[in-house]
């Protein structure tokens, strides 16, 4: 059996984070397992800028980002294996990890970092009637087939769903000489950044039809046409709106999922609202010396945060590894309440908690001019006014850590209050 | 008096901007709603002169994969983007290429070059 101090799962931007910092924190027998064929995970496709704002004070496209950390890797000297795919990993750390050069390999480390990050949801999660054609993509299949394989999905194109990738896709497949019919947002807003509708939709003049959704999709090999309708407030199907639009593709970019069939089967206790696991506030699961950072605990939509959140799981990891133990004493709870999605990390231990505690948080729904009020047990310890929150742009709240010693055993509440109610 | 409103695009942020014609200001425009100074250099470019940075792939061969992600190193005007385009297009490169190497210089005149985003 190999044995490692540290193993990492997935060598996407937080698993390459953390392993980094690990290294950076001294150890030095760190396994980073990738299943593709190179580092740097989805990164690789998103070929647009927008990435290190934050952390390196520039814009720059996905693979950039993914470079510079895959650089410090090989600088560091930190080992990694390559379409090599993680099976099993067990409650004693042994990870089972399967190539075609070494085979099967059983791995025994002393912390585990999970950083598998997510997948997309299919059609199948959906709905839509009709045949079974050629030219239905996830966004992000279409993504990765255009950007690095060259292969165009279509020539004419409608994208359901308003996220991020699919207004995205919507330009990207324009500047390569495809025709967007249009993005369908189920809802009454898009679901992606004001700067992705202006830059990606309304630079090119591509419809975003707000309060639509595809019902069915109709063609014998490939796709030739599909049923749009319009939706009411509760984003159900008007009858008698249907329109029948003419194309040969349709991207699904209707969400991500965190990856965590491994998890599960370790029995790591995961959360309903992020579907990733629980953590504290130094990322790590339930179950003793496993971390988990990145898109696998709840999806992020900038990547200076995945970085940063990794470090901080690389950094628990290293220190664990050095003390084979935990100290972080009894738990403070949040919880989410009033126009809050979920809230990470989902405990926080009250011992040696550094100057600041750092909190994210999604909101459920648009919020404009609106306050986000944190409460422990029923006492409000701090108050932030927002002037607009929308549910893809996750929101960063930085805590004093005097505000939470000797509160073992409260819960910490977080909620939204709408001066326009 | 005209009068456009707009969403920047500077940072995730995207505040609302309100940009306002006015012959006394040393630029002609007022700008409101900024967080920072950017939106406000915003808002008046993208009155005078909108520029994006331009992101796309090129044909490359003799390497991992048969496309090289390339991107403007500088913003180039919005008007100029098709064109821009038609050029990445005919590109074909042969690898090894690295990430920052230069494949157009002064891509129409622009002052800004397009160039490798990865190692490849
Ligand atoms: C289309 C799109 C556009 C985005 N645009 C932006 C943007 O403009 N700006 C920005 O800041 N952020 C953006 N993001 C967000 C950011 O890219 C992600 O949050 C980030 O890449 C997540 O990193 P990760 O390492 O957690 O996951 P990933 O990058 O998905 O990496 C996970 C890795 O784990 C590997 N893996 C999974 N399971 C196993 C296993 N069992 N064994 C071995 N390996 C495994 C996978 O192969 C993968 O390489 C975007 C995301 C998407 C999807
Ligand atoms: S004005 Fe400043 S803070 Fe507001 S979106 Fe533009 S760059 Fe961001």
């Amino acid at each position: 059996m190999l044995i490692y101090d540290i193993v990492v799962v997935g060598g996407g931007p937080a698993g390459l984070a953390a392993a980094i910092e690990a290294k950076k924190n001294g150890i030095d027998n760190i396994l980073v397992i990738e299943r593709d064929r190179e580092l740097g995970g989805i990164l690789q496709q998103c070929i647009h800028n927008g990435f290190g704002l934050h952390i390196f004070k520039e814009e720059l496209t996905g693979p950039e980002y993914a470079e510079k950390f895959i650089n410090e890797l090989h600088e560091l000297g930190i080992e990694y294996k390559l379409d090599t795919i993680v099976l099993d990993i067990s409650k004693d750390k042994i990870v089972s990890a399967i190539n075609t050069v070494d085979g099967l390999v059983n791995i025994q480390a002393k912390a585990v970092i999970l950083a598998m990050g997510c997948r997309e949801r299919t059609r199948g999660a959906l709905n839509i009637a009709g045949t079974r054609p050629v030219g239905v993509y996830n966004a992000g299949m279409a993504q990765r087939l255009i950007n690095m394989e060259g292969y165009m999905v279509g020539k004419k194109v409608i994208i359901l769903g308003s996220g991020d990738i699919g207004l995205i896709m919507a330009r990207r497949l324009v500047l390569e000489g495809a025709e967007v019919i249009g993005v369908l947002a189920r809802g009454g807003y898009a679901a992606g950044l004001g700067r992705n509708v202006v830059q990606c939709l309304d630079d090119y003049n591509i419809p975003l039809m707000l309060r639509h959704n595809i019902v069915k999709i109709n063609g014998k090999d490939r796709v030739e046409s599909v049923v749009v309708v319009k939706t009411d407030e509760k984003k159900q199907a008007i009858p008698g709106t249907e329109e029948v639009y003419e194309c040969d593709a349709v991207l699904l970019s209707v969400g991500l999922i965190p990856e965590n069939e491994l998890s599960n089967n370790l029995g790591i206790k995961l959360d309903r609202n992020t579907g990733g696991p629980i953590v504290n506030e130094l990322m790590e699961t339930d179950t003793e010396g496993i971390f988990a950072c990145g898109n696998v605990l709840h999806v992020h939509d900038v990547v200076d945060y995945v970085t940063k959140e990794s470090q901080k799981a690389g950094k628990a990891a290293s220190e664990y590894v050095k003390n084979q133990s935990r100290s972080i004493g009894e738990f403070i709870k949040t919880k989410p309440e009033k126009g809050v999605k979920y809230i990470v990390p989902q405990k926080i231990g009250t011992d040696n908690l550094g100057k600041t505690v750092e909190l994210f948080m999604r909101v459920n729904d648009i919020y404009k001019e609106s306050k986000i009020i944190i409460k422990l047990d029923d006492t409000v310890i701090r108050q932030l006014k927002r002037k607009h929150m929308i549910p893809s742009e996750m929101e960063r709240l930085v805590l004093d850590s005097r505000l939470l010693t000797g509160k073992e055993e409260s819960v910490l509440t977080i909620e939204i209050s709408s001066e326009e109610e | 008096m005209k009068k456009k409103e707009m969403i920047c695009i500077v940072c995730p942020i995207g505040c609302h901007l309100e940009v306002i014609e006015d012959a006394t200001s040393e630029s002609g425009y007022i700008v409101k709603g900024h967080k920072c100074d950017k939106g406000r250099v915003y808002g008046i470019k993208e009155m005078i002169n909108p520029t994006r940075l331009i992101t796309s792939t090129v044909i490359i061969k003799g390497g991992n994969l048969p496309r090289l992600p390339v991107r403007t190193d500088k913003e180039i005007p919005k008007n100029k983007i098709f064109d821009c385009m038609k050029i990445i297009n005919e590109i074909e490169v042969e690898a090894p290429i690295k990430m920052g190497d230069i494949l157009v210089e002064n891509i129409l005149e622009t002052g800004s070059n397009i160039v490798a985003s990865r190692s490849l």
